[in-house]
């Protein structure tokens, strides 16, 4: 049971956890105590230096900008504007709050309020539901599509849409970047001929490749009812985030240890049986590395390319709230940006533990 | 009749003036189940001998005849135990001799499949160990693995590369009875490349010596006629035996002295003075003095 644990816990890369479950388990209490100290105790007070430094931080920042706007109503307007000034933001109204960066109350009271909306809008929907279901119905046996939602979208909404843009892209990337991999991979002549394509737009940013989709998609594309900035954002996402994909799978192909192909020579395996039984096993460990940089990249440029092509998700959510300037609009860019990051963490952890699964143990 | 030939065979590697000639008029004759030993010094060409033999490699010059035709690839009839054992590390024991089996017996039933990859498991005492990775075991079980995927082809020839010459002592000691244990079972025609004289006398039935490269030719044939199954420490006290691992040995040192004194050729050193740390003066040059360097 707790060998099984500790091994689950490294497998998912929460392997600093173990000094933990030996500790319930009471063994060697001293040594396990120190370790959790500086695998957990200490991680945790870091967390709490970040923060303390960003309270100091947006503090000085917001008393700056205070007495910004102070001094401005004194020099425009006289000393009474400014007394009153001063008192209006001394009393934390709304109308008159210097417009910095927000402290981290703040942005936990921004994710109340986002977390609250979710809930609204949640409720809204269900009662859209209710309400249209007997016209559904009737619709439907008419034949005509169904009457769909078309509300603001919550932030849990906006978290779906990118999430599903990223997988999306991701398929993209692995059904475009692996196969090309492996067949420039097998041939010397391929992989010189094609590799100044590939060095060349590998560093080529996600917004001219969002402008590159968009031309092609806009012809391509014409019927009304298809969600053209989704198509347009993934197909981004996915060219933007190939090419490491693509570069790992043909290195690893072109590098199988000669011992495993001298195998392969000696049983004779056949063209295809060779690629599926010895090849590509034999290149998994660089091929997963590559789709792991690949998902890194991915939520990277997915939140420019959301930005930019108004498809409905977390990169679309940042620059309106950057448009929107409400008095919590900061906090809510910064929630926002926790959660990017805080996503972003746990699919490359997820991509870690698929590929321990899929990769074998040097011998 | 011999089951195996090579005829006149050169081997080169390179082109223009880097041309290596490796190997050089070889000929050798193998009997039908019989055991050969080739030894020979490492860097003398053994490896891309049994490769050529293997059909990983061709010779440039003469032929090599297998039944009497010439090779024309590698192929399952020829089963190879390779040095650094090239076992699949992704697959468990019973896949890695099942990706051979499935090969070289693809009409086989499933149930007939599974009997023959676990009796030569058993043959070389893995059988607690068929579901492991080859990352699980040690370096004696790994090459155990390697003899029976090599085996369970139930190849005309057997072709080992130096097998053993990764592996401890000990390991060593036990492996080579192991593998003349099978080889006795089932009579196969054995060729092995070894650098240990000690293992050639004991397994073998003949030792052929392979003088050192470039342009290696194979030594006069040695024949070791003590019975099978040979022990050990009774060899070690036969006084034949002894005579045996001398005479070969003499042969073995005397060719290796020649390879060293292949260059005659003197290289003179420039007459150089070093100059100490110490010595820098930074001081006004009175005059300048041309440097001499030779």
């Amino acid at each position: 049971m707790k060998k099984k644990s500790i091994k689950t816990l490294k497998f998912i890369g929460l392997g600093f956890l173990e000094p933990l479950i030996n500790l319930i388990s009471g063994e060697e209490p001293k040594k396990n105590l120190s370790l959790l100290a500086k695998n957990i105790l200490f991680p945790i007070l870091s967390v709490f230096l970040f923060l303390f430094l960003w309270y100091c931080g947006a503090t000085a920042l917001y008393n700056k900008e205070a007495n910004i706007r102070i001094e401005k109503a004194r020099s425009e307007q006289g000393k009474a504007e400014a007394q009153k000034m001063r008192e209006c933001i001394a009393s934390g109204d709304v109308s008159c709050q210097p417009n910095t960066l927000p402290s981290p109350a703040q942005v936990y009271k921004a994710y109340l309020v986002l977390w609250k909306d979710h809930l609204a809008i949640s409720d809204k929907k269900i009662a859209f539901k209710e309400k249209t279901a007997e016209t559904n119905t009737l619709r439907a046996e008419q034949g005509l599509s169904p009457i769909k939602y078309t509300g603001r979208p919550s932030f849990l909404d906006q978290i779906g849409t990118s999430l599903k843009t990223v997988a999306a892209g991701f398929l993209l990337a692995l059904f475009i970047a692996v196969p090309l991999g492996i067949i420039i991979g097998l041939s010397d002549v391929l992989r010189k001929s094609f590799n100044w394509l590939i060095q060349i737009l590998k560093p080529v940013s996600p917004v001219v490749w969002l402008l590159l989709v968009f031309m092609i998609v806009k012809t391509v594309i014409t019927d009304p009812d298809l969600d053209k900035s989704f198509i347009i954002s993934f197909i981004s996402v996915g060219l933007c985030s190939m090419w490491a994909t693509l570069i790992n799978t043909s290195m690893g192909v072109a590098t199988v240890d000669k011992d495993f192909i001298n195998v392969s020579k000696v049983l004779k395996l056949s063209v295809g049986q060779n690629i599926f039984k010895i090849i590509l096993p034999a290149s998994f460990p660089l091929i997963f590395t590559g789709l792991r940089i690949t998902t890194s990249v991915a939520w990277m440029v997915l939140i420019a390319i959301e930005l930019l092509a108004q498809s409905p998700g977390l990169g679309s959510f940042v620059w309106e709230e950057f448009q929107n300037g409400a008095n919590d609009s900061n906090a809510k860019i910064i929630v926002a940006m926790f959660v990017i990051g805080i996503i972003g963490f746990m699919l490359d952890r997820i991509m870690f533990a698929v590929q321990n699964l899929m990769t074998f143990n040097k011998a | 009749m011999a089951i195996l030939e090579l005829k006149n065979v050169s081997k080169s590697y390179g082109s223009g003036s880097s041309k290596i000639v490796v190997l050089e008029n070889i000929n050798l004759s193998v009997e039908d189940g019989e055991f050969v030993a080739i030894v020979g010094f490492s860097g003398s060409g053994k490896t891309t001998l049994i490769n050529m033999i293997n059909g990983l490699e061709f010779p440039d010059q003469g032929e090599v005849l297998l039944h009497g035709k010439p090779i024309t690839g590698p192929g399952p009839d020829r089963g190879v135990i390779f040095q650094n054992y090239s076992l699949l590390p992704w697959l468990s024991v019973y896949k890695n001799i099942k990706l051979s089996v499935d090969q070289v017996f693809p009409k086989l039933k499933r149930k007939e499949k599974d009997e023959h990859i676990k009796s030569y498991i058993d043959m070389v005492n893995l059988t607690p160990a068929i579901d492991k990775m080859p990352s699980e075991l040690s370096g004696g079980m790994r090459q155990r693995v390697s003899v029976a995927r090599a085996l369970a082809m139930n190849p005309d020839v057997l072709l080992m590369d130096e097998p053993l010459s990764a592996l401890d002592a000990l390991t060593r000691g036990s492996l080579q009875e192991e593998i003349v244990k099978i080889w006795s079972q089932d009579k196969k025609t054995a060729i092995m490349i070894t650098n240990d004289v000690d293992e050639g006398i004991l397994m073998a039935d003949r030792i052929i010596p392979l003088n050192p490269g470039p342009k290696a030719t194979l030594g006069p044939e040695f024949n070791i006629t003590f019975e099978r199954p040979r022990n050990v420490t009774a060899l070690n006290k036969d006084a034949d035996y002894k005579k045996l691992r001398n005479e070969i040995l003499e042969y073995l040192i005397e060719v290796g002295a020649t390879r060293k004194q292949v260059s005659n050729k003197k290289y003179t050193l420039p007459d150089l003075k070093p100059v100490m740390p110490g010595r820098i003066i930074f001081r006004k040059k009175k005059k300048k003095e041309k440097v001499k360097y030779f």
